[in-house]
């Protein structure tokens, strides 16, 4: 099944790759221009075109980048010079730290007020929990986050600098998996680990706050939906104690909408994390993506689309069989 | 300061084990530490490769020597400058220019190392500004603007002895040789990188540094820092004070001045002009130094390919038309010297820039556009380069609106970095919004990139003339001081009379810095100089 | 109609928030209409010289960097920001539960197909994808509401999908189908009313999504032209001088996009309510 599923990705794949590749070149800046720098003459711009291969036709320069992404060559990217690859993996931890810690915050406040609210439909608990969970999510993440680094930071002092992953005062761990909280564990840095902790919160409250709403109205709508069926009326009538029909019987039919949200909202996150990584310092994957796009620069932008979308085959897969184990209704297609 | 209160708490919180001495120890060592934040650091580590951008001339600037630097003067208003005027010794620790003026012979300095412990030696610096003159791209162009063009004038005599021929006698050759881009590579080890599709080895030079400069790089993210650190047995000149000096990238302008206020960060510089006009009012623990950027204009460009903008008339009403008191206000908070409304639309000296005699007057505009037969007015599309939209684009709405007022509208058109360099190249814009400065701090300097028929990059109103290229050569080679100034003044007037080009403003560099940060010094290429900097 | 109108008051007197969001989304609605009216100031005059001024009588909420009235701004603004989203959600809307209720109907290879196109789409992250199309094809409000739709399509499709594919065999579905109904009349009148609900919630996501989307895109440099006025374009320019202490250039348009995007989520709840039976007692 796992096999059937991921062959099944190998279009979707296909499809990722050419949309970007002709999305990159009907970009309209001009990658030779940028490259040649201010001062270059219309006959530098056009050597240097010819050096980058850009003069020649369409299908051939899509052949070379096939041929290139067969043998694991991402390319470079024209405005650092870098291969695309080792960029992609030293900024790809950075922005999913960020962005798993920002799940994690929203989950762990959203969950539970959407199960509160959804038996207690009508009270205040219900009301308070989709006023407060909407706010968060109304507002652009850009102008949230900076508005909590102007009063946690500028105002009242107690939130750390908004200038990176790390204190400039501080060096990064030994590369182990890229997530600075893993690897200055796994050095037994306990200084690093709290340094790294603290750089995290503004940021991942940030881009929690916008995706609770999401998640806190899924739970509420989805335990609504199963809490008014039958069987659990005939839980209840059999005496089953609260929390089992809560728990065991009612939340773990409504985890399927859930999971899915979860999914949609990280692959959201993932690729709109771009503005709180700006507003951050946040040396992430986003603001990488950025740059290159605005620069019209082909090689980083089609290795960070292809990078995400194998992430996000790897997600949905695992979603995807999360449903089967949880919901036999769904019947697994193709 | 809040730093160590900080500290001082989390060690309460998280449990004495998880927070040693060390971290008092680095607070109190933060005296040789330089934190700066800019909002983009360089994309390479040598000026010499393919789309080096200007912080990573920075880099050129800190980790590598060049044969000769510029001294320093001290301006009425207490800024210190470097003096274009007065050449001193880097790696060079005297040089002989010879009696017909064609050449120039420096000696080097004797015990001179690079960062690897190799001696300097002149071999190094010819395959250095071999490799200038060579590259192609931004470096050979610079190279020629000082008449250094060719592998051949240059000659290792022997191991301390380096000479320099000269092609034709230009003022500018000298100085060309103390600029960013002639810096001495450790030509042993860039050698052991090349191949054959890269034979100077830029592909490894763009990622490590191989030079014998005032600071040794520690340490290199792409998109995120830069860390120097003090190159102890450097001899080419005073010793800097700052030992270690991070750069660190900070997209965003209100965090910056937020972490400078704060405390944080030591020194940042790119704000706009709003901020450093209210940090420098503010009476906190900032200081803001300014310095008019030399040889260096705002300016509305006409293409004068596109009509109606072909007519001279219209051009001149334009310029009678635009509100330059209110985009000196509102777009760049006087963060600038104003360039206009001077008592007569003639050259008054040969100081560049200058201001014109245009100033805002709606009747006179509306006049010349009647004269020009436009007075129905027209339809036209104004540009600018989102890079600098915190200027440009509240000057661009001030323009349109003042145009509006002669019967011209523009839709505003803002353009992403990579497209902007392409629109300039294809010359293809009607109106822009642009900024130009040049390294060499002469007018012929400028009007020969943005005026001459050779129709560069810069000349980006594609203005071709052949009297005012006549002046500009006669200038950029005139020996004879009075025949020099009547050179310079003909072009000055020509170039205010037809106004392809409306100088708007000359903008200010602007770096804001705690206050215990002393030895600032203003350089044309905007980098910042840490060599010089000490904290009290 | 009767019963729904009784039904509609009921669920309003039951859930006064939801009314109370009913009551906004109506005077948005106004605001874009009769707006431009009634503003105070012409949105795009400026008058430097009463630059970045505190709220004050003769302007209720400032005025921004170029001297120009805010209030008039974000009046304008309103008809701009609430076209974007009508429109946005509506293409997607359509769009993405048509071709997700006939793959959740008839599986196989239509199934397999607009499965794949909404995959590909949403293995895009979905930001920079908007970003993709807007540098692609120019700053307009029309290329932002299509990048916007865009990205948006595939919950649509996914939702609509999923939840028709629970349901297809359910036993109303099979007594409708024996009772004669066409595959076209059950999709449309039985199953797709069942699945309002779920899409309720989605669709009141989406509008304030666009809204923030077009944000986003400002602040990057890609929104609407200048000098025109867009509530998203008005926070990202007034974010720049919260540190400086001019609050209002931001706050204002950004209480009132907040407001607006609070409101459409509100009444996303508010309209689920109503619609699902399984609520009425």
């Amino acid at each position: 099944m796992i096999f059937r599923r991921l062959l099944g990705a190998i279009p979707n794949i296909i499809g990722v790759v050419v949309v970007t590749f002709l999305l990159t070149r009907a970009l309209p800046g001009d990658p030779a221009a940028f490259y040649a720098g201010q001062a270059a003459t219309k006959e530098a711009v056009e050597e240097i075109r010819k050096s980058l291969g850009l003069d020649k036709t369409m299908l051939q320069q899509f052949g070379y980048y096939v041929r290139d992404l067969a043998q694991g060559e991402l390319g470079n990217s024209l405005s650092t010079g870098q291969p695309v690859i080792r960029e992609l993996a030293t900024r790809l931890p950075a922005s999913l730290e960020l962005t798993l810690s920002g799940l994690l915050f929203a989950a762990v406040v959203a969950l539970p007020l959407g199960i509160a609210a959804a038996t207690r439909p009508g009270s205040w608990i219900d009301h308070a929990c989709r006023i407060s969970t909407t706010a968060g999510v109304s507002l652009p993440t850009f102008f949230t986050g900076l508005l909590l680094a102007y009063i946690f930071y500028f105002r009242l002092g107690w939130a750390p600098s908004p200038i990176g992953r790390l204190d400039p005062v501080f060096s990064s761990p030994a590369q182990v998996t890229g997530f600075y909280l893993v690897d200055s564990l796994l050095a037994r840095d306990g200084e690093l680990f709290v340094a790294a902790l603290k750089q995290l919160m503004l940021p991942a409250i940030t881009m929690g706050l916008f995706v609770m709403a999401p998640l806190a109205r899924m739970t509420r709508a989805a335990m609504l939906g199963v809490l008014s069926s039958e069987f659990i009326r005939t839980a209840r009538a059999s005496g089953l104690s609260y929390f089992t029909v809560l728990y065991t019987y009612a939340f773990r039919n409504a985890l399927l909408p859930v999971i899915t949200t979860m999914g949609m909202v990280f692959s959201f996150l993932l690729g709109s994390n771009v503005l709180v990584e700006k507003v951050f310092a946040w040396p992430g994957i986003g603001s990488y993506a950025i740059e290159a796009l605005v620069s019209s620069d082909y090689a980083p932008v089609q290795g960070f689309v292809l990078a995400m979308a194998l992430l996000y085959v790897v997600l949905n897969l695992c979603i995807d069989i999360l449903y089967g184990l949880l919901d036999p209704r769904i019947g697994v297609d193709g | 300061m809040k730093r160590r209160i900080f500290l001082k708490s989390m060690a309460g919180l998280a449990g004495s084990g998880l927070l040693p001495l060390e971290a008092f120890a680095q607070a109190d060592r933060r005296k040789e530490i330089l934190i700066v934040a800019n909002e983009t650091g360089p994309n390479s580590l040598d000026i010499h490769t393919v789309g080096a951008n200007r912080p990573s001339y920075g880099v050129s600037w800190l980790c590598y020597d060049r044969l000769m630097t510029f001294g320093s003067k001290k301006l009425p208003n207490g800024l210190v400058t470097y003096d274009f005027a007065k050449l001193e010794p880097e790696l060079a620790e005297s040089w002989q220019i010879a009696k017909d003026g064609m050449s120039v012979v420096f000696k080097l300095r004797k015990g001179a190392k690079f960062h690897d412990g190799t001696p300097v030696t002149a071999k190094d610096v010819k395959w250095s500004l071999d490799r200038a003159v060579t590259v192609g791209g931004f470096p050979t162009f610079q190279m020629k603007a000082g008449s250094l063009e060719k592998p051949e004038q240059f000659e290792a005599i022997d191991d301390h002895t380096f000479k320099v021929s000269f092609l034709r006698k230009d003022k500018l050759a000298m100085m060309d040789l103390a600029v960013p881009v002639p810096c001495i590579f450790n030509s042993e080890l860039v050698k052991k990188h090349v191949t054959e599709k890269d034979p100077w080895g830029l592909e490894w030079t763009k990622n490590n540094t191989a030079g014998g400069g005032a600071y040794k790089l520690e340490s290199y993210k792409p998109g995120q820092e830069v860390i120097y650190v003090r190159n102890d047995d450097w001899k080419s000149g005073a010793l800097p004070k700052m030992r270690r000096v991070i750069q660190r990238e900070v997209p965003s302008a209100g965090n910056r001045r937020a972490l400078l206020e704060k405390g944080d960060i030591d020194m940042t510089y790119e704000m706009p002009p709003k901020d450093f006009a209210e940090m420098s009012q503010e009476k906190g623990n900032v200081r803001v130094v300014s310095a008019p950027i030399e040889n260096a204009l705002w300016y509305l460009g006409m293409n004068v390919n596109k009509p109606p903008f072909d007519n001279p008339k219209v051009r001149q009403a334009v310029a009678y038309a635009i509100p330059y008191d209110k985009i000196m206000d509102n777009a760049m908070y006087q963060r600038a010297t104003k360039m206009w409304g001077a008592k007569s639309n003639k050259a008054g000296g040969t100081a560049w820039p200058q201001a014109t005699g245009y100033a805002t007057d709606i009747a006179k505009a509306k006049a010349l556009m009647k004269e020009a037969g436009a007075e129905a007015g027209f339809e036209t599309t104004l540009s600018f380069d989102l890079g600098g939209a915190t200027v440009s684009e509240p000057a661009c709405i001030l323009i349109q609106e003042s145009l509006a007022q002669i019967g011209i509208k523009c839709q505003i058109n803002k353009i992403p970095g990579a497209n902007w360099r392409a629109a300039l190249l294809k010359k293809d814009m009607p109106l822009i919004l642009n900024r130009f400065g040049g390294w060499l701090n002469y007018p012929e300097y400028f009007f020969f990139w943005c005026y001459h028929g050779q129709d560069a990059v810069f000349n980006t109103m594609s203005y071709k003339n052949p009297e005012m290229d006549k002046l500009i050569e006669a200038a950029r080679f005139e020996a004879d001081k009075k025949k020099y100034e009547a050179s310079v003044k003909g072009f000055i007037d020509l170039a205010f009379a037809e106004v392809p080009r409306i100088p708007l403003a000359q903008p200010n560099m602007d770096v804001a810095m705690q206050k215990n940060i002393q030895g600032y010094r203003y350089w044309f290429h905007l980098q910042p100089d840490y060599r010089n900097l000490s904290k009290t | 109609m009767n019963q729904t109108l009784k039904h509609v008051r009921y669920v309003m007197s039951e859930n006064l928030i939801t009314f109370g969001a009913f009551l906004l989304f109506l005077g948005f609605v106004l605001l874009a209409f009769i707006g431009p009216s009634v503003a105070p100031y012409d949105p795009l005059a400026s008058d430097t010289a009463i630059a970045m001024q505190a709220p004050s009588l003769a302007h209720w909420f400032g005025t921004d960097q170029l001297g120009r009235d805010i209030l008039s701004r974000i009046i304008f603004a309103t008809r701009l920001d609430f076209g974007i989203a009508v429109a946005a959600v509506a293409v997607s809307f359509v769009l993405g539960s048509v071709f997700g209720c006939i793959a959740g109907y008839f599986g196989g290879w239509i199934d397999r197909l607009v499965g794949r196109v909404a995959d590909t789409i949403m293995a895009f992250p979905l930001f920079v994808l908007a970003m993709g199309i807007v540098a692609a094809l120019g700053n307009t409000v029309s290329n932002i509401i299509i990048a916007t739709a865009i990205i948006n399509l595939p919950f649509y499709i996914r939702v609509s999908r999923t939840e028709i594919n629970v349901r297809r065999h359910a036993g109303f579905v099979e007594a409708a189908r024996l009772s004669g109904n066409s595959d076209a009349r059950i999709l449309a009148l039985h199953l797709f009313p069942n699945i309002l609900p779920p899409m309720m919630v989605q669709i009141s996501l989406n509008m304030g999504w666009a809204i923030l989307n077009a944000a986003g895109l400002s602040f990057i440099g890609l929104g609407v032209r200048p000098p025109t006025p867009e509530w998203g374009i008005m926070v990202a320019e007034g974010a720049t001088y919260i540190i400086s202490g001019e609050w209002w250039v931001a706050l204002f348009p950004g209480a009132v996009l907040m407001l607006a995007v609070f409101c459409f989520n509100l009444l996303g709840d508010g309209l689920r309510d109503i619609i699902d039976p399984r609520r009425r007692t």
